[in-house]
């Protein structure tokens, strides 16, 4: 039985796709590395994405119920990593993201925190007893999230800080939220603003305004938007063809090969490049939606949910932030960006869709 | 199968289970997600198609032209060398900082200055003047850099410092030391605001080094190269990549003077501390062996941007050392311009060679008393006396009977009154009077009275040390004149200016001359062994208003002191006209022409002992000594 699910269960379509977007992710590395320091990034990317798959295997092999369970113990052990990070982490241009492994390896605690909140959060709804969420409940889940949210934020990361709510208005979504609730949540949410503005770093208050207008500082915080734009226009219909592109390659383009790997790949591989990746992405999407729909329980279906809103949330910013219709909040592009901690972790989370797939006839 | 139901049954109800486990339930939910997601994707291939097909020409263009960079490769200019090869104008290396406007911030200038050691204020004015400029062009705001400043540049290239400063590498003007021949070969400086907009200076662009004054200008076309330039692909930190274009720079070309270093270098050194000028021609062929204009100023000083505060100790100077006064200074000349009334006198017939005065030391015209310069008078004094003692009665006498109008026509032959058209700019004319030039000027009658001023070189006349030399020179080569030159390989093929004057009375003229030097005369300082040296003093009267500012200044009123001289008499190959300035006395002015004179035939005696003593052996039996330059008293 076991052999049977591992081998023809497995949600193949899923598996190729990310390999597919992995596949152009370390071409894409390579072009926007070639002659740097950072040459060798493809190289490691790749072992990345092989340390990935067995992660995949591995998160498969397990019921995802028993990882639901176990779910209270990865959050509270992840809450601990992100103090740890912030007391002895490693600093990177301004930031304490990352906590420093063996062999020169660096593990960002926030990027496993997103799997653990999909988990968390799907307990928690699926043990609602409930048709509709109470306030007790809305409350709780708020402060799950929160927390590590602080955390993150304090490091300061605003962009995985923020990439943990459409988790948690996925779950609480789907959950069915009475309006009453929606109306509280959004007055809140116009209150918390000026406050949340207050609480912002100056860089990060620059990138908001500068989003709004990029040429207000063409130099500066601008700088960074107006370069992506630039890029992703010179690369025209067809591009300029992988190691050519200007931009990219002349380092205009800031971090070509993690947070605007998707500028780079947009200059060098052109709107037919771009038509064929978003559509990949999107049938990715699609493919944890899928999964979603054919969960066995509604525990399995937030999981996957919980992973699909994540995804969307994670283009939509990212993607966006590339044409010039997102802020800078600097998070990586799934299964593309350079960085072992969001290959893993985005395996991870494929592993969870996967196994909730491989439970669908058990019921 | 069954473990996994156990496990689930273990904390939840079963009847529940049933219920909240139907994931169908979400599904309407699940599928307005799924069109969530596809305005997403709309959303953001909206924004692709917006950048990559509406308009990629535009990113294209900008992604030129972030990476793109065209720097100037600037050319040398010509160097400019002396009669014999030896270079007088050099260029050496240096940097020069370009400033890229594309990427400045306006918040750098005072970093910039501080850095570069220049003065914000000048610097923001510079920017200000190239705000119509495209952006891409670069503008170079210093030159000749410091290794200090250069490393000032160098620790700010990332794109956090200064990315906008470049180095460029740039041919600067070396001028040679202690002023020499500055007047002569000028300066060169940045093309101003104000020149700009003169048609004459249509082809340049702001930013260009071009001749300012003397032969740099006058020859800038000739001096100056094309610039090339070099196309650049540069990375994010505007660090090279790849030449990706280049057109070489043309260097400008050589340019050989008329000028001989060491004649110039004995003019320099006999003028040394004083002010005035001396100019040598070849009168053979219009040749400026030497010109010298003192106060100099040091032309490196320009060679770049000159700082303010140095050009405004330039122009304040009260000594104006920017004006080229073998050019510009028109000076009366005093008894220098007395054979020109004797020349005068003689070709219109008004006196000959009998004609003799009385000079009792001083005489009386049209009712005003006119004083000789020696008080107790000359006695009996014919043309040659006149000539030689300068006595002014006898001149008196000349330029009434001869009347201004001819005076002025024998002027105006030998070349007064108007430019010589020497290859430098802004020539004076001077002043020739005459009674139609009264009319024009004042509208008024000429009276005979003012003609015996003019006589003596005095009056309304005024010349420059230049027009002195060259009018000589024609008249002691019995009347042709070759306009003189300093450029030797653009040596003007036209004809000289022959004028049909007697030889018999230009060779009287001549031997008065002789005289002043080597009979007892005015000008016996000029006098050189075994050189037949003729020439002739005059100390001027500094005209009227002259002597009312000077007088405001509380200077002395002192006399300009001239002298004119040729050699040898009869076959001249150097003329030299000297003008000391407040130098009183003609005879002060003498030695300064005796010295170049004398390093002139000095020079020639040992190029023909040099070809002498090479020849010598090769062609076995003795040549005749080297002639001697100097051939004999006449």
């Amino acid at each position: 039985m076991a052999h049977y699910r591992t081998i023809r269960d497995q949600d193949w379509p899923l598996l190729t796709i990310a390999l597919a977007i992995c596949a152009m992710g370390i071409l894409q590395i390579y072009s926007a590395t070639f002659g740097t320091a950072w040459s060798d990034a493809w190289w490691r990317q790749c072992l990345y994405v092989a340390a990935g798959l067995v992660l995949f295997w591995l998160v498969a092999s397990l019921d995802y119920h028993t990882l639901l369970n176990q779910a209270p113990v990865y959050y509270w052990v992840s809450i601990a990593g992100l103090v740890a990070v912030l007391m002895l982490g490693k600093e990177v241009s301004g930031g304490r993201r990352w906590i420093p492994l063996i062999a020169g390896f660096h593990f960002q605690v926030s990027e496993f925190v997103k799997a653990v909140l999909i988990l968390l959060v799907a307990r928690h709804l699926a043990d609602l007893k409930g048709e509709r969420l109470e306030t007790r409940d809305l409350l709780k889940l708020g402060a799950l999230t929160a927390l590590p949210a602080a955390l993150v934020m304090k490091q300061p990361d605003l962009g995985t800080a923020l990439s943990y709510l459409p988790i948690l208005v996925m779950g609480i979504f789907l959950a069915g939220l009475s309006w009453r609730h929606l109306a509280v949540m959004a007055l809140a949410g116009a209150l918390a603003l000026p406050v949340g503005w207050r609480l912002l770093k100056d860089y990060q208050k620059a990138r908001l305004v500068t989003f709004l207008d990029p040429s207000r500082d063409p130099r500066g915080a601008g700088y960074q938007v107006i370069q992506s734009q630039i890029a992703v226009g010179a690369g025209g219909m067809w591009g300029k063809g992988v190691t050519r592109g200007s931009q990219t390659q002349l380092r205009f383009l800031p971090v070509p090969h993690t947070d605007f790997i998707f500028s780079a790949f947009a200059e060098e591989h052109g709107f037919v490049g771009v038509i064929v990746m978003l559509g990949l992405y999107f049938l990715l999407l699609m493919q944890v939606v899928q999964n979603a729909q054919m969960a066995p329980d509604r525990a399995g279906m937030y999981v996957a949910m919980g992973v699909a809103a994540l995804l969307l949330f994670h283009l939509l910013i990212n993607i966006g932030m590339v044409v010039g219709r997102m802020p800078v909040t600097g998070i990586p592009l799934p299964l593309m960006s350079y960085g072992g901690s969001s290959i893993l972790s985005w395996f991870l989370m494929l592993g969870l869709v996967n196994n909730v797939r491989l439970r669908r006839f058990v019921n | 199968m069954t473990e996994y139901l156990s496990e689930a049954d273990e904390h939840r109800a079963p009847a529940e289970r049933a219920f909240r486990d139907d994931p169908k339930l979400a599904g309407g939910r699940i599928a307005l997600f799924q069109y969530l997601a596809l305005a997403v994707f709309l959303f953001l291939i909206s924004g692709f198609w917006q950048l990559q097909v509406r308009n990629p020409e535009f990113y294209s263009e900008r992604a030129e032209r972030n990476s793109i960079k065209a720097l100037p490769v600037l050319a040398p200019r010509g160097k400019i060398l002396d009669r014999d090869g030896r270079v007088i104008v050099d260029n050496h290396s240096s940097f020069s900082l370009i400033l890229s406007r594309e990427h400045f911030k306006p918040e750098h200038v005072r970093l910039i200055a501080a850095g570069l050691n220049l003065d914000e204020a000048e610097l923001s004015r510079r920017l200000y003047r190239f705000r119509s400029r495209p952006r891409y062009e670069p503008i170079i705001i210093k030159e000749e850099l410091t290794p200090a400043e250069i490393a000032f540049v160098e620790a700010h290239r990332d794109p956090d410092g200064l990315p906008e400063l470049e180095l460029v590498h740039a041919h600067r003007r070396l001028y040679p030391q202690n002023s020499l021949a500055a007047h002569v070969i000028g300066y060169v400086g940045e093309v101003s605001e104000a020149e700009l907009n003169s048609p004459e200076f249509i082809k340049y662009e702001p930013g260009d080094v071009i001749g300012k004054a003397g032969i740099e200008r006058q020859y800038d076309e000739h001096l100056r190269g094309i610039d090339g330039q070099r196309q650049v692909l540069v990375d994010n930190l505007g660090r090279e990549r790849k030449l990706i274009g280049f057109k070489e720079a043309i260097a400008g070309k050589n340019l050989q003077l008329t000028i001989d270093l060491d004649l110039q270098v004995v003019a320099e050194l006999a003028m040394e501390g004083r002010k005035g000028a001396v100019v040598a021609l070849d009168p053979r062929n219009g040749e400026v062996l030497a010109m010298v204009s003192r106060p100099a100023f040091d032309p490196n000083k320009f060679a770049g941007r000159i700082g303010s505060a140095d050009w405004k100790e330039l122009i304040s100077n009260p000594d104006n050392p920017l004006l080229n006064r073998a050019i510009q200074a028109q000076l009366a000349p005093g008894s220098t311009f007395k054979p020109f009334v004797a020349l005068a006198g003689l070709e219109t017939g008004a006196i000959d060679e009998n004609f003799q005065v009385r000079c009792p030391g001083g005489a009386t015209f049209y009712g005003r008393y006119f004083r000789c310069w020696v008080k107790q008078g000359h006695g009996l004094v014919d043309l040659h006396k006149g000539l030689v003692q300068s006595c002014d009665v006898f001149f008196y006498n000349v330029g009434n009977r001869t009347g201004i109008d001819d005076i002025a026509r024998y002027a105006e032959l030998a070349g007064f009154g108007r430019k010589t058209g020497i290859d430098l700019p802004h020539e004076a004319e001077g002043v020739v009077p005459s009674s139609q030039w009264k009319m024009r000027q004042f509208r008024q009658k000429w009276y005979a009275g003012e003609t015996i001023s003019v006589a003596i070189g005095q009056g309304a006349l005024t010349v420059t040390p230049l027009q002195l030399a060259y009018a000589v020179g024609g008249l002691a080569m019995g009347g042709v004149w070759y306009r003189p030159h300093l450029v030797k390989d653009h040596r003007p093929k036209e004809a000289p200016r022959v004028a049909r004057i007697s030889s018999d009375n230009a060779s009287k003229i001549v031997y008065g001359m002789y005289g002043v030097v080597n009979e007892g005369g005015t000008g016996v300082r000029a006098r050189l062994p075994g050189i037949s040296v003729c020439g002739k003093t005059g100390s001027s009267q500094l005209a009227s208003n002259e002597a009312l500012k000077r007088a405001k200044l509380g200077l002395a009123l002192k006399d300009n002191a001239w002298f004119v001289g040729f050699a040898p008499c009869e076959s001249p190959e150097i003329v030299v006209a000297a003008l000391y300035e407040s130098g009183e006395h003609g005879y002060l002015a003498a030695p300064i022409v005796r010295d170049v004179i004398k390093a002139y035939f000095d020079k020639k005696s040992r190029i023909a002992a040099a070809l002498v003593a090479q020849s010598r052996p090769r062609f076995g039996p003795e040549l005749p000594a080297a002639p001697s330059a100097a051939q004999g008293a006449p």
